[in-house]
């Protein structure tokens, strides 16, 4: 068998299961999201509609509240687990005795299932059996509140879980970052009697943004998909003040059955990740580079 | 200085103050993350009325009503109508007796424990057959537009699921896959080759060329050459692989809650709508829970080494 004929032989099945789950359903979204298509409704004439949906969601006040809530979700976890991540980082890379188990026991959260991980954060919110709402009324009393309920403080609700499960990732990615640094960087830096405050702003920083910044990116298109662990915490509520976009794409297309207006919201999400997957693709051959 | 006193040290090495406080802070951050856990498992062993007791209860008497209501059905009774039951034969009875309930059979949870099982390895076993032979080819042939097929195949993860859901329902309530073993299968084998794909690419990227051209001066074909060498040599970064796609698979919830009803209902859409009396039954959905999360506490254990790559699409290689 020629090389040639190998290389078709093994990439042709990958290649057509991608093509039939995946490049034909999404062509199938770019038509559906120029009709009036409702899914529940069958047997009906199909109508072209042109780009009715998309200037609807262009313009739909709610729909920018969905950003605006995806936007806060995704800036404050993005923020914390930055924050949290590099400083657990720096901790661990002091080798301290145990640091391995410690870092197994730390990574746990992220391997979970965010859903089932959601339901059981839900018991962990409840008002008055719940652990959350004791262990803050021990530190300082606020009395009776409600973490899931309360339109100010749900979007906190989902803020706090998601950190919990992926600041772990973000340390694992930094840690890697710390220990690409070479030996030799800081024993020079030693011999030019650099300061230790000047060795992390000239070494350590700069070796670690880039394992940081791609650890921001992955998080942030994972977060900008958010929909298991919210769909489970909060189910978008109370109201549609955690409905971030993949559950309001869910309730549009599931629940209102609105086919050809749930898929062009579709159309845009996915233009939206692409753009960023492109950025992580370029930063990721540059960090190959390094 | 305290650098006369340790001459031995290095400078690079942390000093001993700093390494204590190191560890405090993070033995700190690890306790207070792992409050869920402890939590889960003591939920699970908890009886009903002491899972939703206020304040809340630290530490409670052990009790299997969660598993008991995990794998059964019960009905309410009437105190007259129990009265004339012979008294319970077994310990389970005994439990759902003092409820004033009697077992009505066994409940869907192992049924869906079983879907989790054939969907997540059947998945696998396709995701990382198709994602080596074509991570080989990728790796070793020159193949047109290489580049730019491996960036397809990676931006195929990049589309939210929700989105994809919408057509793949439609195709498969036209195909009869809907709420199926085999589309379900198909589904989380094609979500996993992007993974796949370029994890084993890495893997195999690192292996050397030489050890193939010499096997094929020795009269060994390409494809023997494949499956006697360069099998061999990727079996740890085969079995990581593997064990990513079945965490990915059995974790998976987006699709499943969308797709999957009752045939090919796996475990995440089930464990929240497990429900008691008055609401959701706590100590049951900690049992499943628990019972769902041990097989992937034991994976992430064994992976330590690879979990990075595993979640970075082999971007980030130790």
């Amino acid at each position: 068998m020629s090389d040639r004929t190998m290389a078709w032989l093994f990439t042709l099945p990958t290649i057509i299961l991608l093509l039939f789950i995946n490049i034909y359903p999404l062509i199938w979204t770019v038509y559906l999201s120029f009709t009036n298509y409702k899914a529940n409704r069958r047997g009906v004439e199909i109508a072209w509609v042109g780009l009715k949906w998309y200037e609807k969601i262009l313009t739909d006040e709610d729909v920018w509240l969905n950003l605006q809530a995806t936007a806060h979700f995704l800036f404050w976890t993005i923020f914390f687990q930055a924050l949290l991540g590099l400083i657990l980082a720096l901790l661990l890379n002091k080798k301290f005795k145990g640091h391995e188990v410690l870092t197994t026991i730390v990574v746990l959260p992220m391997m979970l299932s965010p859903a089932v991980v959601g339901v059981f954060w839900k018991y962990i919110y409840q008002p008055q059996a719940g652990l959350f709402n004791h262990i803050v009324n021990a530190i300082h009393n606020f009395g009776e509140f409600t973490m899931i309920g309360n339109v100010s403080l749900a979007p906190w609700s989902i803020i706090i879980v998601d950190t919990w499960m992926w600041t772990p990732f973000v340390m694992l990615m930094c840690l890697a970052g710390l220990r690409s640094i070479p030996d030799y960087l800081y024993e020079a830096a030693e011999v030019d009697r650099a300061s230790k405050w000047q060795q992390f702003i000239h070494i350590t920083l700069p070796s670690v943004l880039p394992f940081l910044m791609l650890a921001v990116l992955l998080r942030g298109i994972e977060n900008f998909k958010m929909f298991d662990l919210v769909n489970e915490l909060t189910g978008g509520g109370p109201g549609s003040i955690t409905e971030l976009a993949s559950i309001h794409l869910k309730r549009a297309a599931f629940e209102k059955w609105r086919t050809g207006y749930s898929s062009a919201f579709a159309v845009i999400l996915f233009v939206t990740v692409l753009g960023a997957g492109n950025i992580y693709v370029k930063l990721l051959n540059k960090l190959k580079e390094k | 200085m305290s650098a006369s006193r340790d001459t031995t040290r290095s400078p690079l090495e942390p000093s001993a103050t700093s390494r204590r406080i190191a560890a405090f802070l993070i033995i700190l951050y690890a306790s207070i993350a792992f409050i869920p856990m402890v939590l889960i498992v003591s939920t699970a062993f908890k009886s009903v009325t002491d899972a939703i007791s206020y304040p809340p209860k630290i530490i409670s008497e052990p009790s299997l009503e969660g598993f008991v209501n995990l794998f059964t059905q019960r009905t309410r009774q009437s105190a007259e109508y129990l009265e004339t039951l012979p008294p319970p034969k077994t310990w389970y009875e005994e439990i759902v007796r003092k409820r004033n309930m009697v077992i009505a059979g066994p409940s869907r949870f192992i049924q869906r424990f079983v879907n989790s099982i054939i969907i997540g390895f059947g998945a696998t076993f396709f995701s990382v057959f198709f994602g080596t032979i074509a991570a080989y080819a990728f790796s070793r042939f020159r193949i047109p537009l290489k580049n730019d097929l491996l960036f397809f195949v990676l931006s195929t993860r990049m589309f939210p699921p929700i989105a994809a859901a919408v057509p793949i329902f439609l195709m498969y309530r036209k195909l009869g896959l809907s709420d199926s073993h085999l589309g379900m299968i198909m589904l989380y084998t094609v979500v996993n080759l992007s993974l796949s794909v370029w994890l084993l690419k890495g893997f195999i990227d690192e292996i050397p060329k030489e050890y193939e051209d010499a096997a094929m001066v020795d009269g060994y074909s390409r494809m023997s050459a494949f499956f006697k060498i360069i099998l061999p040599q990727a079996a740890t970064g085969i079995a990581a692989t593997a064990i990513f796609c079945l965490i990915f698979a059995w974790n998976e919830y987006a699709f499943a809650i969308l797709l999957t009803f009752r045939e090919a209902q796996t475990l995440p859409p089930f464990i929240p709508t497990i429900i008691g009396e008055g609401g959701l039954d706590w100590p049951a959905i900690s049992a499943a829970t628990m019972i769902f999360l041990l097989p992937v506490v034991v994976f992430t254990v064994l992976l330590k080494k690879h979990l990075l790559r595993g979640i970075t699409f082999g971007a980030v290689k130790r």
